[in-house]
């Protein structure tokens, strides 16, 4: 098995693995560290084609993927405080009554 | 040759972490597994040679987003009652949907011809050259990512204080 071919299946792992536990999994911190593991994955593939046209543009564009990763990580763990202060439950299934 | 191994190591290290994410349950750990994730992920940068993302995924999301996560889960009740199941009820059709997509992905990948005899070799992405690309040809998407920045903390505050208002 080539490595560019092991790099791209580890990163389609790596991302479906991410979108099962956000799929599968109850607690909201879990979630949250599900959709980084996605993000992850996402970057893998990114790094490797980058690496095939030897161009900047493939670290550039990893770099904006981490800065808007930090940015989703930095307003969602505030709503998630807010909402567990409200139920006192990590639980996802219990806020299924939020409307708006 | 040891590039290679290397390689496969940190590879294989980085899937066996995520795993692990999935089955363990206390939120803590799965803290510790995504990090072990994201080292990995970092070793297989730096044996790819590209060490500028290297260097960002660790201080990065390692370094900010993981301690960040760290401190949120220490601040919550993570002995939860409520989640005595910790899978939710659509396991079944989340993990045969997600056996689908590897195993279509892994097809696809498979059937690629092999055509990298570049990736590996270690081709010379300095800091330097990344950085004069950076603040030349991409200034305004370096600009737009301050202003989102800039606006994500400025919502975090927001939410934070509509939430304290609420309380009174």
């Amino acid at each position: 098995m080539d490595k560019v071919q092991m790099l791209l299946a580890t990163s389609a792992a790596l991302f479906a693995l991410g979108l099962l536990g956000v799929i599968v999994r109850r607690n909201v911190l879990v979630m949250l560290m599900c959709m980084e593991l996605m993000l992850n994955g996402v970057n893998l593939s990114i790094v490797t084609f980058a690496q095939q046209t030897a161009s900047a543009v493939g670290a550039v564009l990893v770099l904006l993927v981490f800065v808007v990763a930090t940015a989703e990580i930095a307003i969602a763990i505030p709503i998630v405080l807010l909402l567990v202060r409200r139920k006192n439950v990590l639980d996802l299934d219990a806020y299924a009554d939020l409307k708006g | 040759m040891i590039e290679t191994v290397l390689l496969w190591v940190f590879a294989a290290t980085a899937l066996a972490a995520a795993a692990l994410m999935l089955v363990i349950r206390h939120p803590m750990r799965v803290a510790l597994a995504l990090t072990a994730t994201m080292l990995s992920l970092a070793g297989v940068y730096a044996l790819l040679g590209v060490h500028v993302i290297a260097v960002f995924q660790i201080l990065i999301y390692v370094g900010a987003v993981m301690v960040f996560m760290v401190y949120a889960i220490m601040l919550l009740d993570v002995r939860d009652r409520a989640l005595v199941r910790s899978f939710s009820p659509l396991i079944v059709p989340g993990v045969a949907a997600g056996s689908v997509f590897v195993a279509v992905f892994a097809y696809a990948v498979w059937k690629t011809p092999a055509a990298s005899a570049a990736v590996g070799s270690p081709s010379p992405f300095s800091l330097q050259r990344f950085s004069v690309a950076f603040l030349n040809d991409y200034w305004l998407h370096f600009e737009l990512v301050s202003v989102l920045l800039v606006a994500a903390v400025v919502a975090a505050l927001a939410v934070l204080e509509a939430g304290r208002r609420r309380r009174g």
